[in-house]
């Protein structure tokens, strides 16, 4: 009995947070079209979020590539379809492995950094100080940031995918003896519209989720230093679910498109 | 100006204010005393709706719904300063007068704010350096010129000489004593120094386990024949006020 009732008891904490965080992902869309907008703060989120996230988006996805194309050669050759690999490798990164990595990227590089910026500015009462300054939190600090990640994702995906099948290009060309404009052409030919659809898609959902969860956990932070780190490592873990979870689910709706 | 009435606050268990009555005159300077942890800070965040009081009532005359037009009324120095660190000093002293409302242009806006840093005695070589970089008593100043840097009508100072050497203090006492008396501007200020309260107040007000045990004119302080506040002007181990040891 005390088992199910302490399940029963973190089931409903559970699904309060996913309201409250539901509630504050609509007041910051709320905000979103109403002035005043804040530029400067829009610009500095885009260069955080989007531009310095390149190197390690880039490094992620050129070995993630490399080693899928070594795994689906080695899986293929089971069964005498080696040469499949660019095409696997293209549907593999684009569809799913691309837009997953990088969101998973965000939550560890994104959402801690704004969940800690943002807790740290709540416990030094600088979040107190901008609501007496007549400047709205939202406005100020979620907004620039939300929109920036869903602009900026998005492009971080784009490049995560292409070069993810590069990284496969390189590897089965250099080590597995494919011919490079075979490879190509056998990629460029297999992969569809929706594909690349679906791909930026999550990486647009993935990245909204990633920011307004760092920005959540911030604003709703403890008091201390302990405070703090408790934001910050619920951001992370609770980004990088819904991301798997979102990834889930919009799998299967284009799945069935 | 500004009026409490019977307003109540606790976090969990912890009972901070228990029914705080306190009114502040236009024009006037109201210092608050109390020991550490009694809830000043707290007080003033119910005023401006830093924090929602479980019940009682606060006025501020010629106050409107509109909570923008209502804030732009108010400055407010934190007790820790709450400057900015992602932006250099004198954009901190200039936030408000670099949007919103009250905005300016940007060479005025930090015209502005390298006077009101003169006014609490920092050079204009402090205006583009970080506030990371600063003392503990240089941001508190910087905090002190952000909270006066529109000229508002009521002010709020939380504690603004702690940290501060004993002249630098004197420089700040004055500052404070001038605002109100040549710009007309209502003040409440946090203090736990009794030098400050003479050279500030214009009333005083105790606080002291929830509700103001004694308030009334500086002039008064030292003949109140109220046990609290004689205990702690005189800073005595002895009295009403148990210290836990
Ligand atoms: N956000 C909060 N959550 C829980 N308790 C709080 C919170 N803010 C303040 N308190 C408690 O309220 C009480 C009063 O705090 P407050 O900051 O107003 O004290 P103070 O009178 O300003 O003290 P000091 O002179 O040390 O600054 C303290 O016991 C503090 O622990
Ligand atoms: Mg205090």
């Amino acid at each position: 009995m005390t088992i199910l009732a302490a399940i029963g008891r973190s089931v409903l904490a559970l699904l309060a947070s996913v309201g409250r965080v539901f509630i504050f992902a609509v007041q910051a869309l709320s905000h979103v079209v109403r002035p005043p907008f804040y530029h400067k703060e829009l610009a500095a989120a885009l260069l955080n979020i989007g531009w310095l996230s390149l190197p390690v988006v880039g490094l992620t996805a050129i070995f993630t590539g490399g080693a899928l194309a070594l795994q689906i050669y080695a899986g293929g050759a089971r069964f005498n379809a080696e040469a499949v690999v660019p095409q696997i490798v293209a549907i593999g990164m684009v569809r799913e492995l691309g837009p997953v990595l990088v969101g998973l990227m965000i939550a560890a590089r994104v959402t801690s950094s704004i969940a800690a910026e943002i807790a740290t500015m709540k416990v030094t009462e600088q979040i107190d100080a901008l609501i007496t300054l007549s400047t709205h939190p939202m406005k100020y600090l979620t907004v620039p940031r939300v929109l920036a990640a869903l602009i900026s994702v998005p492009v971080l995906v784009a490049v995560g995918d292409i070069i993810g099948v590069f990284g496969g290009y390189a590897v089965a060309t250099g080590t597995l003896g494919f011919n490079p404009a075979a490879y190509i052409k056998n990629t460029v030919d297999f992969l569809e519209p929706l594909d690349i659809i679906s791909s930026l898609t999550k990486g647009a959902v993935f990245g909204f989720a990633a920011a307004l969860i760092g920005c959540y956990f911030g604003m709703h932070s403890g008091r201390g230093a302990m405070g703090v780190g408790a934001a910050t490592k619920g951001s992370v873990e609770a980004a990088a679910m819904v991301i798997l979870a979102a990834n889930f689910v919009l799998t299967g709706v284009f799945f069935t498109l | 100006m500004i009026k409490m009435e019977g307003v109540t606050k606790s976090f969990g268990s912890n009972h901070v204010l228990k029914g705080l009555d306190l009114e502040i005159a236009r024009g006037t300077s109201m210092v608050i005393i109390g020991g550490s942890g009694t809830g000043k800070s707290i007080a003033l965040k119910c005023i401006l709706g830093l924090v929602t009081p479980d019940a009682g009532r606060i006025t501020v005359a010629g106050g409107t719904s509109d909570r923008d037009a209502f804030l732009a009324r108010f400055g407010m120095l934190f007790q820790g300063g709450a400057l900015f660190d992602s932006l250099p000093v004198w954009q901190n002293v200039a936030f408000r007068l670099l949007r919103g409302s009250l905005a300016k242009p940007r060479a005025e806006a930090r015209e502005i704010a390298i006077h009101k840093l003169r006014r609490v005695g920092l050079g204009a070589d402090v205006a583009d350096r970080f506030p990371s970089e600063l003392s503990g008593g240089m941001q508190k100043r910087v905090g002190l010129a952000r909270a006066i840097a529109a000229d508002p009508e009521i002010i709020f100072f939380d504690e603004p000489t702690t940290g501060l050497d004993p002249i630098m203090a004197g420089v700040i006492n004055a500052l404070i004593r001038e605002i109100v008396t040549e710009m007309g501007a209502t003040a409440m200020t946090i203090t736990h120094d009794m030098t400050s309260v003479r050279a500030i107040a214009d009333n005083v007000a105790m606080l002291h386990d929830g509700v103001i045990q004694w308030s009334g004119p500086v002039a008064d302080i030292d003949h109140s024949g109220n046990a609290h506040l004689d205990q702690f002007i005189h800073g005595r181990a002895e009295g009403p006020i148990q210290p836990l040891r």
